[in-house]
């Protein structure tokens, strides 16, 4: 997935059409964040500004989401869900196995390839479950989810 | 003449090749001369089936399945356009066992129609609800969903009709309904199943809901983790709304209902009503008190329905069909159907849709085939990450909410989840309090630092660091947690943690299992 790099033009541009959304600071953290993979700190001034809030606010939001983040998004994301339905068939195990395979530490930040761990994706009957660069993929596998 | 194939579109049966089956039935039919119409259905919900393609024919719908892509050019050399035998035919799709023996009212129409169409939906008895309902009162819709006994189906079971009620009668300028789609719970899919199969339901059941107490906007609040079910339901509003069964007129009536789809952001407790009205406000999803409850007092201050995506979606066939057909069903005071999820380690996964009071023995083995390892099941998580882990002795059980109350669980969303002989207990009962460390809103200190303190300590037992110690300090934390907690949350954590120890004290006594 290939993100142009922040701008305050383009993120005023991402914004605009959110003017007379009611109670907008969660959609516009998650307009900018689909627009440039991450929110910039920059980003928290714009929406402030834009829809007057106050900075304090923004941030509180943008903390509080597991899905909002604050750094450039990695080439390749690679979810893994670990709830328990996916732990009966092996959601742990797989996890061991990407990150050895990978030579990565689930839940960390990383340039190229990140694994996260997510929390059920509704392919509860044909875990273990992921979600590559936005693809699900059910009965996962090392060789699946890392192809 | 075309011969209609269907292959489901939905987000599951793609994750194992769907797409891949769909586009090698269409070059080999290209590469045969044979002249085939793909239509793109919702799954039928017999996930271990899937790819589950089905064939048109003069008898009706036939079946094979699972198909992989690599099966498809046998399928064509067996003539399965005509019904012809293959290792993998199932015969007409209506006449497996599995299927036959559910009664599938709110999914009447999932996995049968094309998700999209309008037409479909129709001449399969959709939109008969609504145009029943823009022609009663709000006060005799509202009886009808009483009258019914629904209860919702997002976890806490509170009847329907006595929230709408309290909408119906709230004097305000503006009033809501709002969809709980967040389906959080591990182990459940069946609110994403039915807006990927059959969305049309979910958007009627919420048009006769506004249609009843007058509220003129809507929201669907849906989890980030499902793409497919956010695009197909955007794009069900929109054909909706050209069509006139959403907008300023409803079905040409005066009433006036606008929906939109608000996309959640990774957090499991925004489930909770008031933490999903918070997050629709666009804040963080922190727990409001109760009172006012959001019926008085809901999104934006004004009175609100919020219901599960289940709830919503039985309405219309309550409404279509009356109350008494509805309430027939099931047990006690669990009337209707549920769509229960079979999930984990099991054979035969899916959406097994029956009256209440079916045993939970039935739904693991009959419909569910056991493990999917073949190993003997040990552990049977009902009801989501807050829900109680049984074991074996328990397979009798009424699957209600009173049965499975009295048995120290809960419903909860209608997910059951197996585990074979592999099962730790005592790392599942770790992970209940990890996740609610993770999760936790952070406004009560017994939820946001107990639950981190009760991983600890089991953490202390597994590792055999005074197991009789830690094991009574574990089922204090328990307590205070239930005690002191706002939401269920952290009220609710303690009844995985508590039912492991209760039901498998073996794997509690310190040192690793096996
Ligand atoms: C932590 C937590 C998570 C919840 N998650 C959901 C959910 O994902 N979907 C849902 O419908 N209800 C969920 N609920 C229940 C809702 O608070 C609420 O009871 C429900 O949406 C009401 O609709 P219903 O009456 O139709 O079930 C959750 C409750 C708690 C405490
Ligand atoms: S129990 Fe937990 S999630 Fe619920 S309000 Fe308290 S801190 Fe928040
Ligand atoms: S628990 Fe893994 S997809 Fe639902």
């Amino acid at each position: 997935m290939s993100h142009p790099s922040w701008s305050i033009e383009e993120a005023t541009r991402v914004l605009t059409p959110l003017k007379n959304v009611q109670g907008p600071v969660l959609i516009a953290l998650q307009a900018v964040q689909e627009r440039f993979g991450y929110v910039h700190e920059e980003a928290v001034t714009l929406i402030a500004e834009t829809f007057n809030v106050s900075r304090a606010d923004v941030h509180g939001v943008l903390t509080y989401y597991h899905d909002l983040r604050t750094s450039p998004a990695p080439t390749r994301c690679i979810q893994i869900c670990v709830a328990e339905a996916c732990q009966s068939v092996g959601s742990r195990e797989l996890v061991a196995a990407v990150e050895k395979k990978l030579g990565k530490k689930i839940d960390e930040t990383y340039a190229d390839v990140e694994i996260k761990s997510a929390y059920c994706f509704g392919n509860c009957a044909l875990g273990p479950a992921a979600m590559v660069d936005g693809e699900l993929v059910g009965r996962a596998s090392v060789e699946k989810v890392t192809a | 003449m075309s011969t209609i194939i269907y292959v489901p579109n939905d987000s599951a049966a793609i994750s194992i090749g769907a797409d891949q089956v769909a586009a090698r039935i269409a070059q080999e039919a290209v590469k045969r001369s044979l002249d085939v119409t793909i239509i793109r259905n919702g799954t039928r919900g017999a996930l271990w089936l899937e790819t589950l393609v089905e064939v048109v024919t003069p008898q009706g719908r036939v079946a094979y399945g699972p198909v992989q892509p690599e099966d498809v050019s046998s399928l064509f050399d067996a003539d399965f356009l005509n019904a012809g035998a293959h290792p993998l035919a199932l015969g007409a799709t209506d006449d497996i066992e599995w299927f036959k023996e559910q009664d599938r009212v709110t999914y009447k129409r999932v996995g049968i129609i094309d998700p999209l169409s309008l037409k479909d939906y129709e001449s399969h008895g959709g939109l008969i609800g609504l145009r029943k309902a823009v022609t009663l009162s709000g006060a005799e819709i509202v009886s009808e969903v009483t009258a019914s006994g629904l209860r919702g189906r997002g976890g806490a079971g509170f009847p329907a009709g006595i929230k709408w009620k309290t909408v119906l009668d709230a004097q305000a300028d503006q009033k809501y309904v709002c969809c709980n789609a967040d389906e959080g719970d591990s182990g459940t899919f069946a609110d994403r199943i039915l807006i990927e199969a059959d969305p049309f339901t979910l958007i009627e059941g919420m048009a006769i809901a506004a249609v009843a107490v007058g509220a003129t906007q809507g929201f669907v609040y849906l989890r980030s983790e499902y793409p497919t079910a956010i695009k197909r339901l955007r794009d069900a509003i929109e054909i909706a709304q050209s069509a006139g069964v959403l907008g300023s007129s409803i079905l040409g009536s005066k009433h006036v209902f606008n929906l939109e789809v608000r996309v959640g952001a990774g957090s499991y407790v925004c489930g909770e009503e008031t933490a999903m009205l918070e997050s629709l406000e666009g804040k963080r999803g922190v727990i409001r008190s109760k009172p006012p409850l959001p019926a008085i007092a809901g999104l934006f201050g004004k009175p609100t329905i919020i219901n599960n995506v289940l709830t919503l979606a039985s309405v219309p066939a309550i409404i279509a069909d009356g109350a008494a057909a509805y309430a027939a069903r099931g047990t006690g005071r669990s009337l209707g159907t549920q769509v229960f999820q079979l999930a984990g380690n099991i054979a035969r996964g899916g959406i097994i849709e029956t009256a209440f009071g079916i045993t939970l023995e039935t739904l693991v083995n009959t419909f569910g085939g056991g493990t999917l390892s073949g190993k003997p099941i040990r552990a049977i998580q009902i009801g989501g990450p807050l829900g109680a882990y049984f074991n074996t002795s328990h397979l009798g059980v009424s699957m209600d909410y009173e049965s499975l109350a009295a048995a120290g669980g809960m419903l909860g969303h209608g997910g059951v989840v197996l585990f074979d002989d592999s099962v730790d207990l005592a790392q599942q009962a770790k992970f209940a309090m990890e996740f609610c460390a993770l999760e936790s809103c952070g406004k009560c200190t017994p939820c946001r630092l107990g639950s981190t303190r009760g991983a600890e300590t089991i953490e202390k037992i597994i590792s055999g660091v005074d197991v009789p110690a830690n094991k009574l300090l574990l089922l204090d934390l328990c307590e205070v947690m239930t005690d002191g907690s706002l939401c269920a949350m952290g009220g609710l954590t303690p009844l995985p943690v508590k039912s492991a120890m209760n039901n498998f004290p073996e794997d509690f006594t310190g040192g690793a299992k096996k």
